[in-house]
């Protein structure tokens, strides 16, 4: 199938009397996922987003329910969003975070039903990169410009039109009853053109980090590598595949309702017990966290690093606290045997 | 710039040669065109990783407080300001610090290079006299530095470092006055006016509380953003609780703010916070004549008490 981009507007406009749609949408200097009301708002001409798709799944502020206390007991009232939803053109390293996300919020022990609702009533149509940027680094770990994971269909832009790949039955559900027209053999040559063309240029070595992690947690490695973090949540917040969540009641009295907030491991607030302890009292115990949640533990809990190489942290750190460099550090200090 | 980056290696080896210091903190090459990156140097032998050049745009002095080793750092004319607040507020200890004071002439703001690339990737950038030259693939442009200089930058009075050490370079003409002209333009705006800029500007805002990180200012055991018991504040991201976020850091930091922009550069979201500290700036140099960082001599504005201050806030009879 084909979508020539004259008429990408209209699409999307149809889209929406079966859907609610997300699109990257410019706003201030970047663009970002958003709900649009009107075809003509979403732009594909992005690199990637400011902050990543998986607020539409795992929101920064999400009522879980609301509870009023009157004069029949007290209601409870649970808000698990069913609503269908489209995410269009969301890259595949974004993509590819979701899956990992559901490592997280659907295993053995627990089942998170207002992410898992979300998921299953989403469907994701890939945009495949073109122009990879210099901090993407998705084939160092496991991904590429047009991988397909998560994805239920995948765009290729060819210039004026995007060559659609349709890749799951909900994709197919998606664009049935849609008046698109086919693919010809020459549109499939130049999606396969464009494929061949787009190059990550960059490469994180990952080969022995685990296992040097596995044996470093007092490595004075540390003392050094986060001197200069200055401990805010830019890295977190922007990262797809940062999950840590804090829940709080947002309440006047006995009436209110029951929120999951965004949180970060880089706050000392996060660790923090009641007693007053903090286990992780400096920037030191915080950073190393970060690092480990990511390429060990993660791995020891699913068997896959959380880190899909999309580059964020990379170009928003305030202080330029760039992962590959820290990667590499670790990749390249001594191995210990002490654990 | 060469030239000082190499003042500024000798002037480190030698402190840490002489072991007049335990650490050195400046500026490293980074990772990314126009980035430079703070750095930690321990070892005389690292010193030559040090370098000078128009992105070291960190304000350093946020590395000082409550230090106990015998530190020397990089001071650009903003961050000597911080340091000097920060040694009233009993923050540093000035006996084991040694301030290698840089002359500024400016730093880029990437954010404004990024708005002249409209999209395009800039891959490699450098500097060639007054201009920036910008490339990426299949591209090449000349910019004048002054038309990507940081608005901190450009409104800046003391490119010098107010205390200083160690001087490396030449000093620069210093600059007349503020005029403030951006902080009238926005106070000339009705109410409702300002309200609905701002509340634009903080629905945009994450609460990833970079701002108040990058903050030399922003040192409380405890933030009041934190603080659960009572809960001042929602912990949720909403464009009011944003707002007030940035109305009490802006207030807390009143008369101890030096303008250095810090928060500004290091939000990820392009918020114009100095929207909101340069009005503090300008009032409280209007009320009570006091300019953080000017000196070490002033009593600092909110430690001060004339009777003759200025009390528009209190209702008369």
């Amino acid at each position: 199938m084909l979508i020539n981009k004259n008429e990408l507007a209209g699409f999307l406009d149809q889209l929406m009397s079966r859907y609610q749609v997300f699109a990257p949408v410019k706003e201030a200097d970047y663009t970002n996922f958003k709900q649009i009301s009107s075809g003509t708002e979403a732009t594909l001409d992005y690199s990637n987003t400011k902050i990543p798709p998986k607020g539409i799944l795992f929101p920064q502020t999400e009522k879980l329910f609301s509870y009023s206390c009157g004069t029949e007991g007290a209601q409870v009232q649970e808000c698990i969003d069913q609503q269908k939803k489209v995410v269009f053109g969301i890259r595949p390293c974004d993509a590819k975070s979701l899956v990992l996300l559901d490592n997280v919020f659907n295993n053995d022990k627990y089942q998170d039903p207002y992410y898992l609702t979300r998921r299953e009533n989403t469907i994701l149509v890939g945009l495949g990169c073109n122009r990879p940027a210099g901090t993407c680094f998705c084939t160092s770990l496991g991904g590429g410009p047009f991988d397909t994971t998560g994805l239920d269909a995948l765009l290729v832009d060819t210039g004026d039109k995007y060559v659609v790949e349709i890749l799951t039955e909900r994709g197919r559900e998606l664009f049935s009853g849609t008046t698109l027209p086919e693919a010809g053999e020459a549109d499939r040559a130049a999606a396969a053109a464009v494929k061949e063309t787009a190059t990550v240029s960059c490469t994180v070595n990952l080969d022995g980090v685990k296992a040097k992690l596995d044996t470093d947690f007092y490595d004075p490695i540390w003392d050094g590598l986060h001197e200069k973090c200055l401990g805010c949540a830019v890295c977190t917040y922007t990262c797809p595949t940062c999950h840590c969540f804090d829940i709080v009641d947002d309440a006047v009295d006995a009436n209110g309702c029951r929120v999951r907030n965004w949180d970060a491991c880089m706050f000392p607030l996060f660790t923090l017990h009641g007693s007053g302890h903090n286990p992780r009292p400096t920037g030191k115990e915080r950073f190393r966290q970060r690092v480990m949640h990511k390429f060990k533990y993660f791995v020891d809990n699913y068997n896959v690093m959380a880190c899909v190489g999309c580059g964020r942290c990379i170009k928003n750190c305030p202080v330029n606290l760039d992962i590959r460099a820290i990667l590499a550090e670790i990749q390249g200090s001594e191995a210990r045997l002490d654990k | 710039m060469p030239e000082l980056a190499g003042a500024i290696q000798e002037a480190a080896r030698k402190l840490l040669e002489e072991k007049k210091v335990d650490v050195v903190i400046g500026f490293a090459p980074g990772t990314l065109p126009l980035r430079s990156t703070p750095c930690f140097v321990h070892r005389p032998e690292d010193a030559a990783g040090l370098t000078w050049n128009r992105s070291c745009e960190n304000n350093l002095a946020n590395y000082l407080r409550k230090r106990t080793d015998k530190v020397a750092v990089v001071a650009k004319g903003c961050d000597s300001r911080s340091i000097i607040e920060l040694i009233k507020e009993n923050q540093i200890n000035r006996e084991n610090l040694v301030i290698i004071g840089v002359p500024c002439a400016g730093m880029i703001d990437r954010k404004k290079v990024d708005r002249r690339l409209a999209g395009k990737e800039l891959l490699a950038a450098e500097e060639s006299g007054d201009s920036i030259v910008l490339k990426g693939d299949g591209f090449t442009e000349t910019i004048p530095v002054n038309e990507l200089l940081h608005d901190s930058c450009l409104s800046c009075r003391h490119p010098n470092p107010a205390l200083y050490d160690l001087l490396v370079g030449e000093l620069l003409p210093e600059k007349g006055g503020d005029d403030f002209a951006d902080v009238a333009a926005f106070e000339a705006k009705a109410p409702a006016e300002r309200r609905a800029i701002l509340t634009e500007e903080f629905s945009r805002c994450i609460r990833c509380y970079a701002c108040r990180q990058a903050c030399p200012m922003c040192y409380c055991e405890e933030c009041f953003v934190d603080c659960s018991t009572p809960q001042w504040i929602g912990k949720s991201s909403d464009a009011r609780d944003n707002m007030l976020f940035q109305a009490v850091r802006v207030l807390h930091s009143a008369g101890r703010c030096a303008d250095c922009g810090a928060c500004e550069r290091a939000c990820p979201m392009g918020l114009s916070l100095r929207n909101l500290t340069r009005k503090m700036v300008k009032d409280v140099q209007e009320l009570f004549g006091y300019e953080a960082g000017a000196n070490l001599e002033d009593k600092p504005a909110l430690a001060d008490f004339k009777a003759e201050d200025p009390q528009p806030f209190l209702i008369e009879e």
